[in-house]
């Protein structure tokens, strides 16, 4: 004890502090998180392998799996183009109001699911001052897929920007100054210099959008209509089929759902990885 | 979140040699306007439509201020809980290294990542009464699912990485020396922690439990499944919104949600401006 104390230099390096707290850390976790992830899939495969895809093959579910995709595959385009200009716009250049546009940003992160929901409603269904005018045009976005979409960019719009913004701020824009000095035209500014420095950040911010994207619950549920076979997403057939007592269909649902939620923290793993390696070869 | 600070903002002007800067602002307020402030418009104009006392009826209904109520409070709980846990993770995750950090880091995510509904089934059938958690808590005359301690349980999963990933990059640049001298001078780790730590750690604290705090008023995909969503007891006023939009009564719905979007909408301010009162503090600028 007295010799371990004499080498401990930063506060909890005793051995029995430290291994006390991982335990209690790691104790918890396992109960927090990795149980209730583990069973998910033992909910689903409950009844065994045939019913699981029997339950996947039912029309209904693979509509919404379809529509789920179609909706994530609309969504992620937009949020990455628009989430590349405003990290650029507020890491390149400074302007009033510029915190407070980030500050804007976060808007999605603060407003619950449903609430957001209801803000689309109320514009654009028929009661709105632009649902009239589509009204009128025989437009409807609400109760049908484009009210999905809608709803779903908003959700997942600043993932793209919050990733990139701590890492453009961390490398500056002396780089970027350089080229445009060499004669570098925007776009091949972007092409050589910006992306390869962002990629995986990047990549990231598209793949954690997708998972939130094709999660989406609060939001979708309220523009949805809950069409069976026709607006349904993922998560709603999920609701549908849990709430109707097939427990085993809604987890095997879920299942794939919780797949795609793996792969994006195994590939954030895998980035972090990474950038450790080039820090320490640096 | 957190991570978005002006760390470039106190630097010489610098002159707009980088192409794109009209094209990067103008998209980026074309696109803020269109999907985050241009629906807030139907908002308003529902509720102002209706008159005063109707709105203060609405809003001040008996079942809607039990709702607030179990939300604020659930909310409260669960973060500080998180406060707690999620200091807990950061630290271990900064400070220690052991077989396992990778996944246990990545672990953290697993609510960000998980859709909501999923969660919601998860844990509802892990605390039912027939289920793991349910069966062995109800051997203690514990009861989670279907009461607001339910409520309580989902909340505080869906928000836990708030917490762990505000707290870490502050740990992470904590420099050593001070504490190295406090435990040279025959200082305990606690009173080094409490006096010397937690004085540069607690911003950041606050700031993760605020934000946690935020995203649970809001919670709904986890909470409905396992709350039960018994009127007065445990219905969240999420919830409340979408019972009054299935009544199709659209102006009792917004003049709820309005209340909640501006209480999120004011904690998001203030999560921001202390935010960047504290990081300024803390880089010394």
């Amino acid at each position: 004890m007295a010799s371990g104390q004499r080498h401990q230099q930063r506060v909890g390096d005793r051995p029995a502090v430290k291994y006390t707290l991982i335990g209690i850390t790691l104790v918890l976790t396992a109960l927090l998180l990795v149980v209730p992830l583990i069973s998910i899939f033992e909910q689903a495969f409950v009844d065994g392998l045939a019913v699981y895809w029997d339950s996947l093959g039912d029309p209904d579910t693979l509509h919404a799996i379809g529509l789920t995709l179609f909706v994530a595959l609309l969504t992620v385009p937009i949020n990455l183009f628009f989430g590349v200009l405003l990290a650029w716009s507020v890491t390149r250049f400074e302007f009033p109001g510029r915190k407070l546009m980030m500050t804007l940003m976060d808007i999605p992160f603060a407003v619950s699911p449903v609430v957001a929901g209801l803000l689309y409603l109320l514009l654009y269904g028929n009661n709105g001052w632009i649902g009239e005018w589509l009204y009128e045009h025989d437009l409807q976005l609400m109760f049908a897929w484009p009210g999905i979409v809608m709803v779903t960019v908003f959700v997942t719009c600043p993932f793209v920007a919050r990733e990139l913004i701590p890492l453009m701020q961390q490398q500056g824009r002396e780089d970027e100054e350089a080229a445009v000095i060499l004669g570098a035209s925007g776009w091949q500014l972007f092409r050589r210099v910006t992306l390869p420095n962002i990629k995986w950040a990047l990549l990231y911010g598209v793949i954690l959008t997708n998972a939130r994207a094709v999660g989406e619950f609060g939001a979708v549920s309220v523009v949805s209509g809950n069409i069976r076979g026709e607006t349904n997403t993922l998560p709603l057939h999920i609701q549908l089929l849990y709430e109707d007592y097939q427990a085993t269909a809604a987890f095997a649902s879920a299942s794939l759902l919780a797949l795609i939620a793996l792969i994006t923290l195994i590939f954030k793993a895998f980035i972090e990885w990474r950038q450790e390696r080039a820090e320490q070869l640096h | 979140m957190p991570s978005s600070l002006s760390v470039a903002s106190a630097k010489t002007r610098h002159k707009r040699v980088l192409p794109g800067f009209g094209l990067s602002l103008g998209s980026s307020l074309f696109f803020i306007s269109l999907i985050l402030l241009l629906p807030m418009t139907g908002l308003v104009m529902q509720t102002a439509d209706m008159g005063w006392s109707e709105y203060w009826y609405v809003i001040t209904d008996e079942r809607v201020v039990a709702s607030y109520k179990v939300t604020i409070w659930a909310a409260l709980i669960a973060s500080v809980f998180n406060g707690v846990f999620g200091l807990l993770l950061a630290w271990v995750l900064v400070r220690y290294e052991f077989p396992g950090k990778r996944i246990l880091d990545a672990l953290v995510d697993l609510p960000f990542a998980l859709p909501t509904a999923v969660a919601g089934i998860t844990l509802a059938t892990l605390y039912a009464e027939n289920g793991w958690y349910g069966e062995l808590l109800a051997q203690w005359g514990i009861k989670v699912a279907y009461t607001p301690l339910g409520i309580i349980v989902a909340m505080s999963f869906t928000s836990i990485p708030f917490v762990v990933r505000t707290v870490q990059p502050v740990l992470e640049e904590l420099s050593p020396e001070e504490e190295e001298a406090g435990i040279t001078l025959g200082a305990s780790d606690w009173s080094v922690f409490q006096r010397i730590i937690m004085p540069s750690l607690w911003p950041a604290l606050v700031t993760g439990v605020a934000l946690s705090f935020t995203r649970s008023l809001g919670e709904f995909g986890a909470v409905i499944f396992i709350a039960g969503n018994m009127p007065y007891v445990s219905e969240i006023t999420s919830l409340m919104i979408f019972v009054r939009l299935q009544e199709f009564d659209f102006p009792a719905a917004s003049a709820i949600a309005s209340v909640v979007l501006i209480a999120s909408l004011v904690l998001l301010f203030a999560i921001n401006i202390w935010q960047g009162r504290y990081l300024k503090r803390l880089h010394g600028r």
